[in-house]
């Protein structure tokens, strides 16, 4: 769509970014205060983050999470990674209509029905909760995320050189390894930081797939949350909102680099 | 047979960690709350073979759906959580067109930067975006402080612990996912069409309502979707911002497992929730699949 860009919709672009990030902003601007009151600005101090460095519960909180995120995004990203190329590779298969229905229910799930099921399925097979639960548990979200993300490149890209590999004599491993995935490795990146992400923030699944000992930081922030709001709070969040934005911007650039370079190897096999 | 092989990893993780996972939850809620690990019975015992089946077949009862049925409690919080869901999505619609609006009129190349701008967010923890807005919306917080230096009000304005909080909490935390399908819909709107109109002589507002809004309701849909069916069975937000007033069944079940340990019955609870949700989630499986079909 194209026109004439107006006032109105500059004003209508400016104030819903406002809405957006002011509320992060302040939160982030008063991780910094050295009052503990969130109303009365005492000066800038970083006392708060030192005050974080000798939470041991928190800490451990967050060493926790790092480990579940970490591996629950890996093992999401392999087995969404399968999903999005047995969804748009492979045809027709019987129970295809269920597979993607799979694939897509858990992203409009609600939270507790997803915590609530996975729980009842670990204690009706006897599985100790804690670590592995939890990780087991943002596998199993994650995974569908992970597929539609992989999902949207391997529409876009043109299937012939995977062909062309296959008609010169590589197998369909090697081909996979040697010509899909290079291209498709931005999408493959952007959906292990989408599952790290997740599981970053999950509090509700958490909950009540967890065990005696393992407590994952969004939880512990949650606790606290209940008994009020602490500038240690904003100082754990800035620190998170740090990570993730720079995250999105690294993968956003991988993506955009990819773009270009394609874009200019599709001109140079022009001219 | 590689081709099995690839399909059926994934297949069998989503059958074992969600299917199976759900035809539990369904079993538990026809069992009963008993005194014991785990805490209900009947419990399949297939090492008794077809007597403990015959047993636990026997024991199952819908005793957990009479109890939510005769008590206003769960009925007002299914109801009301639809209410606070469709409301809250429609305020979202309301805020997020205009913006979804200018991002696609906006030059080309700035694009990809508001794009990335509305994603942003989104990928901030939800826990973290929500906690921000106590800070803001309590008695003597940012809001109150600012419109009482400002003059507007003489008493601060009580909004943390209502039921406006919780609105205010989902516009704010869904918004991404109402701007991005809209502008995607916008996006695509062919210029000429506009031109034609305003050729024919249609004014821009009739050019609107008879051509852009038409044509960005597959957006709409999605979005309106997306908000709303994660919206009914939120926990973090009326817990969070809202009061004792906010009923919502999110939080019923929460409370129902983890105060109350009742299992079956917040199994039940699930089932139903599910039921409320099924219809709107196959409508939305629905529409995405004729846009994929479409756009293929």
């Amino acid at each position: 769509m194209k026109g004439r860009f107006s006032y109105f919709n500059a004003t209508s672009i400016a104030l819903g970014f406002a809405f957006l990030y002011i509320p992060i902003l302040l939160l982030v601007i008063y991780s910094f205060n050295e009052s503990k009151l969130v109303t009365v600005w005492g000066g800038w101090s970083t006392k708060w983050y030192v005050n974080l460095l000798s939470n041991e519960g928190l800490l451990s909180a967050a060493w926790v999470t790092l480990r579940v995120a970490f591996l629950s995004a890996t093992f999401a990203t392999i087995l969404g990674t399968m999903a999005a190329i047995v969804l748009v590779r492979m045809g027709r298969f019987r129970g295809r209509t269920m597979f993607s229905g799979m694939i897509f229910a858990p992203l409009v799930m609600p939270e507790v029905i997803t915590g609530l099921s996975l729980l009842l399925l670990f204690v009706a097979i006897g599985f100790d909760r804690g670590f592995w639960t939890i990780t087991i548990a943002h596998v199993t979200f994650s995974m569908c995320y992970a597929a539609v993300v992989v999902q949207a490149r391997l529409f876009d890209f043109d299937k012939s050189v995977e062909e062309a590999a296959m008609d010169l004599g590589a197998g369909p491993v090697s081909t996979f390894f040697q010509v899909t995935l290079p291209i498709i490795a931005p999408s493959v990146i952007s959906a292990w930081l989408l599952s790290f992400t997740l599981s970053l923030d999950d509090l509700v699944i958490a909950s009540f797939t967890t065990g005696p000992g393992a407590t994952t930081l969004p939880m512990k922030i949650y606790s606290q949350v209940r008994l009020g709001v602490t500038p240690e709070i904003n100082a754990i969040s800035t620190i998170l909102i740090g990570i993730v934005t720079a995250g999105v911007l690294v993968a956003s650039y991988l993506t955009r680099r990819q773009a270009t370079r394609e874009d200019r190897e599709r001109r140079a096999a022009v001219a | 047979m590689r081709r099995w092989y690839l399909i059926s990893i994934p297949y069998i993780w989503l059958v074992v960690f969600f299917l199976v996972p759900f035809l539990i939850v369904l079993k538990i809620s026809f069992s009963q709350t008993a005194m014991a690990i785990p805490p209900y019975i009947p419990v399949l015992d297939l090492s008794r073979g077809i007597d403990g089946l015959k047993d636990f077949f026997s024991h199952l009862s819908f005793d957990n759906y009479r109890f939510i049925f005769s008590d206003s409690l769960y009925i007002n919080a299914y109801i009301s959580s639809v209410k606070i869901a469709a409301i809250a999505t429609f305020l979202t619609l309301l805020v997020a067109y205009p913006v979804a609006y200018g991002m696609a009129r906006a030059p080309k190349e700035w694009q990809p930067t508001l794009v990335m701008l509305v994603i942003l967010p989104f990928w901030t923890s939800f826990l973290i975006r929500v906690y921000a807005w106590i800070g803001i919306l309590k008695k003597e917080g940012l809001l109150n402080l600012l419109l009482m230096n400002l003059g507007l009000i003489s008493e601060p304005l009580t909004i943390m612990n209502t039921t406006t909080a919780v609105y205010i909490g989902i516009v704010y935390s869904y918004l991404p996912f109402m701007i991005l399908p809209l502008y995607a819909s916008l996006e695509k709107i062919n210029p000429s069409l506009l031109e034609a109109a305003a050729d024919l002589g249609s004014p821009p507002i009739r050019s609107f309502w008879q051509v852009t809004f038409p044509l960005s309701l597959p957006g709409i849909i999605a979005g309106c979707f997306l908000v709303f069916i994660p919206a009914v069975g939120e926990f973090v937000i009326p817990d969070l911002l809202g009061g004792s007033e906010t009923l919502m069944i999110g939080k019923t079940l929460w409370t129902e497992f983890f105060s109350n340990r009742d299992w079956p019955v917040s199994s039940a609870v699930a089932v139903i929730l599910l039921l409320v949700l099924v219809i709107p989630i196959v409508l939305f499986q629905r529409s995405q699949q004729t846009q994929r079909e479409a756009g293929a």
